[in-house]
């Protein structure tokens, strides 16, 4: 590939006989043999894999494989405390909601007396509200009964003063004459009384 | 280069430095070591530099990565396991970028290289034996040893044991080198066919339309290898350190 010849030439003359037949790519004598077996590159190839190599592993041991975990560390970290964070605004949240709920509990049970009592309280009112009118009425009623029963007594009483004048007078015609006044009243009272 | 496909395994010595008569050049291999690991590191570094609480979307395949493994880690070898997780991650990460960084045409594929992926494979079978006799002593071996076993069969299940053991590191190298290798030259060998047949003319570029289909096929398929392979290459690594850790089956 690039200035091989040199060094495959010089590899040739010393590696050619002993390699070429178990690899069995002969032909390429004029090169060198089968790169991968040509003993005398070895040591190089060894030396700088090992220098190479040796540097990777130093510079990822100390720089670049504490840097990757500090990295995912931190996020573990970080995704840990913000799980943490989340959980403790959970809590907060159902506390809130708990709280808000109980007040609500309190308000409908205080709405509720409340309501309760303006019934009672109406109740209350329209029942003596009902009793006084009715008290009103009775004593209005009984007071017209009085008056009934004092109109009747007059009535009844009026009716033996116009009978005993009446029949009077109805006697005067028939008989012509003046009639006893207490005869008279006790017939009247007589004819009341059948 | 032209049509060989064996060509982009070559390694091209770009500084050459040679310590007591061995080659320790600079190679095209070694500059695309480098360029996994300073494309990963940058990668993972500066998209988490913001240390956004939200993430952005490249800030979010960073973690996604590294909690991919860590899971992984932890659901294989336990929490004890975790002490490995910076080492498994790395393994992952310097895998899966090499192999994704394959794919780009005239890259250089680190993965495809036997010697590579074995020293990986030995450093994970390193790690699993050094902490199993340090964590357990000489009770390690018994790894070796399944309970409840009869005694008459016990000698063949410990070969059977040790063989499979010995056998990790090679299996686990070979499956992610050869699967490299392969995918790359099969990618070559069919982009190759579009170039050889639209030279032959008309008729020839037609027909290329076929390999060329092919090709963005094996280059979809290439993608899913290259984090495939790292995934299994990891797994089994997080396995094979769980028995470090609970060597008694």
């Amino acid at each position: 590939m690039f200035v091989a010849s040199a060094f495959a030439q010089e590899a040739a003359d010393q590696a050619a006989g002993e390699i070429h037949t178990e690899t069995g790519v002969a032909e390429h004598g004029s090169e060198g043999g089968f790169p991968p077996f040509l003993v005398e590159t070895y040591p190089s190839q060894l030396l700088w894999l090992a220098i190479t190599f040796g540097l990777f592993y130093l510079f990822l041991k100390r720089v670049v494989l504490p840097r990757i975990g500090g990295i995912l560390e931190v996020r573990r970290d970080r995704i840990a405390q913000d799980l943490d964070q989340a959980a403790r605004m959970k809590e907060e949240a159902d506390a809130a909601v708990a709280a808000y709920e109980q007040e609500l509990a309190e308000a409908r049970k205080k709405a509720a007396s409340i309501a309760q009592e303006a019934r009672d309280n109406a109740k209350a009112e329209a029942e003596a509200e009902r009793r006084r009118v009715e008290a009103g009425l009775d004593s209005k009623l009984k007071e017209a009964e009085a008056r009934i029963a004092l109109i009747k007594d007059t009535a009844l009483s009026d009716v033996g003063t116009i009978a005993e004048e009446t029949a009077a007078a109805i006697v005067q015609e028939l008989v012509g004459g003046k009639v006893d006044k207490a005869s008279l009243s006790a017939a009247v009272k007589a004819a009341q009384q059948q | 280069m032209a049509n060989d496909p064996i060509h982009q395994f070559q390694i091209a010595k770009w500084i050459p430095i040679e310590i007591g008569g061995l080659d320790f050049s600079f190679t095209n291999s070694s500059a695309f070591m480098v360029a996994t690991v300073v494309a990963a590191g940058a990668f993972l570094y500066l998209t988490t530099s913001s240390r956004g609480l939200v993430p952005s979307r490249l800030q979010s395949v960073s973690e996604m990565s590294y909690e991919f493994i860590a899971s992984m880690l932890r659901d294989a070898a336990g929490n004890h396991g975790m002490r490995f997780f910076p080492f498994i991650f790395t393994l992952f990460m310097f895998v899966l970028v090499a192999n994704l960084l394959g794919l780009f045409p005239y890259f250089f594929t680190v993965t495809s290289h036997i010697i590579v992926t074995f020293a990986l494979a030995l450093l994970v079978i390193g790690t699993v034996v050094v902490y199993g006799f340090y964590k357990h002593g000489l009770g390690f071996l018994k790894l070796f040893v399944p309970s409840g076993v009869p005694v008459v069969i016990a000698p063949l299940v410990v070969a059977i044991e040790v063989v499979s053991f010995l056998s990790r590191p090679i299996s686990l190298s070979v499956r992610l080198f050869a699967n490299m290798l392969a995918g790359h030259i099969a990618l070559k060998v069919f982009a190759g066919f579009v170039t050889s047949m639209t030279a032959l003319g008309i008729a020839g570029a037609a027909g290329a339309v076929l390999p060329l289909a092919l090709t963005v096929a094996i280059t979809a398929l290439e993608l899913l290898m290259a984090f495939l392979q790292a995934y299994v290459f990891v797994v089994l690594s997080c396995m094979y350190i769980n028995d470090a850790i609970h060597p008694s089956h």
